[in-house]
Parts: structure tokens; sequence; C-alpha cells
């Protein structure tokens, strides 16, 4: 007999925030160095809702570049360095859905039913899947008085199940106008090593996916990923027509008050 | 190993790429994808289960992969049972020998062929061609390619690279027919011409869309009507499939016949579903069931999810690289992200290493097929394995970069310095004119601007928050 097996999508089970837990910040290696204020509004809003986040220091790289360029025992000890730094957390809360996906997910393919690893790895999540799904929490009080659009990233999407989200907590921000992205579940064509690898494919990808954007009249595109917005900013730079249109995590348009 | 490989290698591989090959070169194409896009969605709408019907022909597929050995003896043992001739063929160059024995001992001098990838795997035209045997291409895709003497772009729709103007003068110089880019009139014109082939030919092929264990039937699906006379009208019927079309009952056929075609060109159903249960009297059927290099899939447990597929083409229909570069990128009959993960099995890595990574790992390939190929996780594995065996992507200069990624990565400290590093680099860079070529910021820079870094890193900034408190 055949039984049927269900597989996707992907219906993550999220355990209740209990007042005290450890939550523990994942920045991502990129965001570290480049965007350090995407971070920083991550730390204010978990703090403004009562949250203490710690950063522990001895974190570097999920190891997602060489994983996915192939180097699989290069990438090995990376990962258990990752494992290293947040065992003994409860919460790892990281503002990259792509970062959030190669820990939750691909992890299991460099151990394969390593407990250890799967012990921490489990616990890594993305940062409005933190706020909506675990603390239930949608309304932030932010003011952003702007016309806003969304790209989420392709792993945040089809690996970890993102779609509403991040929209709910836009749709909850004062002023805010939620422009929707025309063929929104497009690849804004990144895709790490990708862009530097076959660079015409990955720029004509994200020629189209800006002209989407342009196409809404948004002054904003908002992402739960930097590492999108890296590649789709450095495209929109570089049109005259389009340069005004400016990337933001949706951390910092979270975080963003009055005045 | 095909000709055309040996002669050509893989575009995505040399840097010369035919010009159907990069980036908009086939305005065909990217209107077919946008087409079929939209059509995708319309159809998940209007089929709520369609899900379902995913997860449980899933189920079966693996099923049937995973007791291969077993489905296959049963279904040999079956259609002999119904008179029909069982033949097996490790590799290309054996199952083109069956074939031509079995046409030299039916006198065979003319042959019509329904499509079939399989026979384009094994290059079945050019053998039939070299031993004096006519092979004409009934499909109307197929038929098109063969006068224009190109290959497919498509596993469904083998001419989607072409529009109908470029039709309309291709018939009028092949066929001496008046030009004409009327949809309606080509079909016309075509069928008017392959009619006569099908009254003259001595031996019809065909593929085969499922082999069925328990009855010993197979199941060709067909929109034309051209499978339907190739197969009945000449007095010899020779099938060939891959090994991995077996399923185990026909009770299990209408979960495919679900998501087949509803994936493939947006159909309730095909135009005709032919159900095959041994020859009438006073002709002959053959089967020959193909191997060329599926075991070897099947021996990789982290790859063997390839073979669930059924070949529809709703992968590369949704694949933002197909779009851009078509079919004969992928170097191979087998285009898009299937290819990708296929290709490197059946050709070998050295050929085809470059070829998993023409992804962005967007992922869209798993969330459209229908039998749910994990093609995503199978990309990554094939990217781990092409940088271990020889093939293109092994490089010594990338060996090293993850090396020093990884020692710096393995420690806090060292991260902290390596980065520090980095962050002065690509603050030096912004005063280098644009584009400009250091390792791999060349491309990125072609049409990008470089992220400007932070006065701070997060981590000193928490650090001297810290130290504030």
């Amino acid at each position: 007999m055949i039984r049927r097996v269900h597989t996707a999508p992907p219906a993550w089970e999220y355990p209740e925030y209990q007042p005290g837990q450890k939550v523990a910040l994942f920045i991502p290696c990129y965001m570290d160095q480049f965007y350090p204020h995407v971070g920083q509004a991550v730390v204010e809003i978990l703090e403004r809702l009562g949250i203490a986040p710690e950063f522990p220091p001895e974190q570097t790289c999920c190891g997602q570049p060489a994983f996915n360029s192939g180097y699989w025992d290069q990438v090995r000890p990376t990962a258990m360095a990752f494992v290293r730094a947040f065992r003994g957390y409860d919460w790892i809360v990281c503002p990259s859905g792509s970062c959030t996906a190669m820990c939750r997910v691909f992890y299991e393919h460099l151990f394969p039913g390593d407990e250890n690893v799967r012990a921490v790895s489990s616990r890594v999540v993305e940062f409005t899947e933190f706020l909506v799904n675990v603390l239930h929490q949608v309304d932030l009080g932010a003011v952003f008085p702007h016309k806003v659009t969304l790209h989420i990233g392709c792993h945040g999407r089809r690996e970890l199940g993102i779609a509403s989200q991040p929209v709910e907590l836009l749709e909850h921000v004062k002023g805010l106008e939620y422009r929707e992205l025309p063929q929104m579940e497009d690849c804004c064509g990144f895709g790490g090593t990708f862009s530097v690898k076959f660079p015409n494919l990955s720029l004509d990808m994200g020629r189209t996916k800006c002209e989407n954007i342009a196409s809404t009249g948004a002054d904003v595109v908002a992402s739960i990923d930097t590492s999108c917005l890296m590649h789709i900013g450095g495209i929109l730079q570089l049109d005259p027509q389009k340069k005004h249109i400016m990337p933001l995590h949706i951390a910092e348009i979270l975080n963003h008050r009055e005045g | 190993m095909s000709d055309y490989i040996e002669q050509n290698g893989f575009p995505f591989q040399s840097n010369e790429m035919h010009d159907l090959c990069v980036c908009g070169g086939s305005p065909a194409t990217a209107l077919a994808a946008k087409r079929s896009t939209a059509a995708y969605a319309e159809m998940l709408k209007r089929n709520p289960n369609f899900q379902t019907w995913r997860d449980d022909a899933h189920a079966i597929k693996k099923y049937g992969v995973e007791n291969l050995d077993k489905l296959l003896v049963e279904f040999e043992k079956n259609l002999i049972a119904k008179g029909i001739e069982v033949l097996w063929a490790e590799d290309a160059r054996e199952a083109n020998r069956l074939i031509l024995e079995i046409a030299k001992k039916h006198g065979v001098k003319k042959v019509v062929k329904s499509k079939s990838l399989v026979s384009e795997e094994i290059q079945l035209d050019p053998a039939f061609e070299k031993n004096g045997i006519t092979p004409i291409e009934t499909d109307l895709g197929e038929f098109i390619l063969q006068l224009a003497h190109q290959r497919p772009t498509h596993t469904v729709v083998p001419a989607l690279h072409l529009t109908a103007e470029e039709i309309g003068r291709l018939f009028e110089k092949e066929l001496k027919e008046p030009y004409t880019a009327v949809h309606g009139e080509l079909t016309a014109m075509a069928r008017k011409h392959l009619r006569e082939h099908f009254l003259t030919a001595d031996m019809g092929v065909s593929g085969v869309n499922f082999g069925i264990a328990d009855t010993g039937s197979f199941v060709v699906i067909e929109n034309e009507g051209n499978a339907g006379l190739s197969t009945s009208t000449p007095p010899v019927h020779v099938a060939i499939m891959g090994i991995e079309k077996v399923i185990p009952s026909i009770d299990y056929l209408p979960q495919f016949l679900h998501v087949l075609p509803r994936s493939a060109t947006d159909q309730k159903l095909t135009t005709y579903t032919h159900l095959f249960n041994g020859p009438t009297e006073g002709r002959k059927m053959y089967v020959v069931l193909i191997d060329n290099g599926r075991t070897n899939v099947l021996a990789d447990p982290a790859t063997f999810s390839t073979l669930y597929c059924v070949r529809c083409g709703a992968c590369m229909n949704a694949c933002p690289v197909y779009h851009r570069v078509g079919g004969w990128a992928y170097g191979w009959i087998y285009p898009g992200p299937i290819g990708e993960i296929l290709n490197p099995h059946l050709v070998g890595m050295e050929k085809a290493g470059k070829l998993p990574f023409a992804s962005s790992l967007c992922e869209k390939c798993a969330q459209v097929c229908p039998v749910k190929v994990a093609i995503p996780e199978q990309l990554v594995h094939l990217r781990n394995q092409s940088t271990q065996t020889r093939s293109p992507m092994q490089s010594w200069y990338q060996a090293i970069l993850w090396k020093t990624w990884n020692f710096a990565c393995t420690s806090g400290f060292r991260y902290a310095w390596f980065m520090y590093a980095v962050r002065w680099g690509a603050w030096g860079a912004k005063f280098l004119p644009r584009p400009f070529h250091i390792l791999e910021l060349g491309a990125w820079t072609q049409g990008r601007t470089i992220p400007r870094p932070a006065k701070r890193s997060f981590r000193q900034w928490w650090r001297a928050r810290q130290k504030q408190k």
C-alpha cells in the first residue's frame, strides 16, 4: 500500500515564547559589516517588546556561500562553529530569510541525523517569523509615511514559507502605503555566488525585478533579506529613472518612529 | 556518448554560446514562458486539490523507483504474456543496435516517429540515417525541427523558440508551400505532408509515458493524434522507454493523468491517452527498456528522486534562467532545472559539471514539479560532487578561497580581523573606476554598485553599547 506523503509547503510548528527565555541574535556576516543599522533596529525593536537579546561574540557566518558553491568540506567546521556559538539559547533570531533557511533546512544535508546540530539549528527563526508567529506582535507602533513595496527572498518564501508575515507587519505601520509587487514570487537574481558566476543572467533577472518594483510607484522597496537588497539596490542606483527608490530592510521600517 | 556533445560541448561550459543561448536571445521563449507562468497560476486557482494530487503522484513515483528492481521484472513478465517482445539496453549504443536489428529483420525503409525524449537521448534518428532508413518525425514541433535541422529546446514543446513567421518561412523553403504565419494553415500543411508518410512507413517508433507493471501495458499521451497513427498504421511498433517509467499498478494511473497535462500545458487531459496492451493479429510490438545512466542516479541516495521526473516541463516553464537562455544552453536533450540535475548523471560531471551552478536556487521549480522532485536539494548536492570530481567547476583558487574563509569563520576573533580587511578592501574599491576586474568583483560591478562598508560593524557597535551599560 502506498501512503500519501505530505512534503510541502513547509509548515513549521512554532513553540510558544516563554518570558525569561534566552534569545540570541544572529547577525549575518554581510549585515555585520555593511548594514549594521539593520541589526541595531532589530535590537531596538526586541528590547521595546521586553526581550533582551544577546549577541554571542563567537558567531561568524552560517556558511551558505561555500555551501552553495559546493565546498561542503570547508563549510562543516564553519557550521560547527555556529552550533558551538549558539548552544544554550532558546531562540536564535536572524534578520535574514536566506541565512535562517541555511541553518534550519540545509544543515541537515551537511550533518544528516546529527542531533547536536539539530538541537541548535531548529531554533533559528527569521525575524518577521519571530515577531508574528512566536511573539504574536504585528503592531509595533511604527510610523513610516511612504509608499512601500515588498520583495520576499526565495529561500524565505519557499524554504521557510514566509509570505504573509512581513505584509501583515507592514500593513500595521502608520502612514505606510503598501503596494503589492507584480510577479512577487520571482527571484531577484542575486543567488549568492550565482551573481558573479553568471553575471549577465543575474543582472537580467535583477533588472526585471527592478522594472516591477518601479511599476508599483513605490519609493521604498522592503525585504526580509539584505542580500537581495544589496543586489537590487546596486542595480537601482545605476538607473537614473529608478535611483530614488530606496532599498530598506523591514526592521528599519518597523523601527521608524515619528520625527 | 552523443556525437552532438562531442562536437559542441555544453554551451554553459564553453564561452561561445549560440545566439539563442545568451540572455534574451529568444524572444519567443521569453513570451511563451510568461504565458505559461500565468496559465499555471490560473490552473492552481481552478484546482484546489492540486497539491494533494502532487503528494499522491510523488508517493507513487517514490514507491516505483524504490522498488524498481521488482517492478521491472513484473512488467517484463506481463508484457511478454501479452505477446510484446521485450529488449533491454544498457546504453545508447546498445539501444540503437537493438532497434536497428528489429528494423533490419522487418526490412524497414521508412520509420514514423512520435515524440520521444529517450529517442533524442540515444540519438536514434542519426543512427537510422546512417543505416539507410528514413526517420520521419511526426510530432508537429519535432517535424518543424527536423526540417530546420535543429535540436529541441523544450521537453514538451520542442520548437518553443520559433515564431509562426519563422515556421512559415521554413515551410515555404522546405515544403514549397505558400508563405503564411496563420497557425491553423501551418498545421494543415504539416498534416498534408505527414499523412503520406504514415501510410507508407514500415515501422512506428514511440516513447512511453508510463509502463504499468501489474497489467503489462504502457501508456502514451499526446495531443496531435500522430502517436496514434505512428503506432497503429505501420505493421511494427517499437516503444522505447527509460527504465524509471514503471508504475506499480493501473489503479495509480489516474493520479498522473491528473497532474501531468495540467502541469505541462494547463490541460485537464491530453487529447489522446493511448493504453497499449499488445499487438493485434499479424503485427509486432516491441518494448525497448533503456538504462543509459539511470542506474547511476539510482545508486546515489542523495539524488535518486531525479528519477521521479515525468518530463512535463513545468520546471523549465517556471525557471527564470531557462526563460532567458532557452533550452540549447543546457547542451543536451533535457533542458531547464531537470536538465541541470539529470544531465550530469547521464553524460558525466566532466562535461556537465557546470550545469548545477546555472541556478540562483530560487526553488520555483520545486514549487511546481508535479511529482515533487527535490530539484534545489539535488542542485546543491551535485555542486558538492562537482567540486570533488573532475569537472569544469573544480578550481584551486576557489578551494583556497573557501579554505581561507573557513579558517576565518571558525573563530570569532579571526573572523573580526578578516572582516576588517574585507571592509577596508570594499572601501578602497570605491575609488576604482567601475567596472573593474579583480577576482569576481568584476562580474559584480558590471551592472551594480558596491555596497558601502559601515564605519562601525555591528559587533563593534554592540561592544561599545555593552560597555556603556
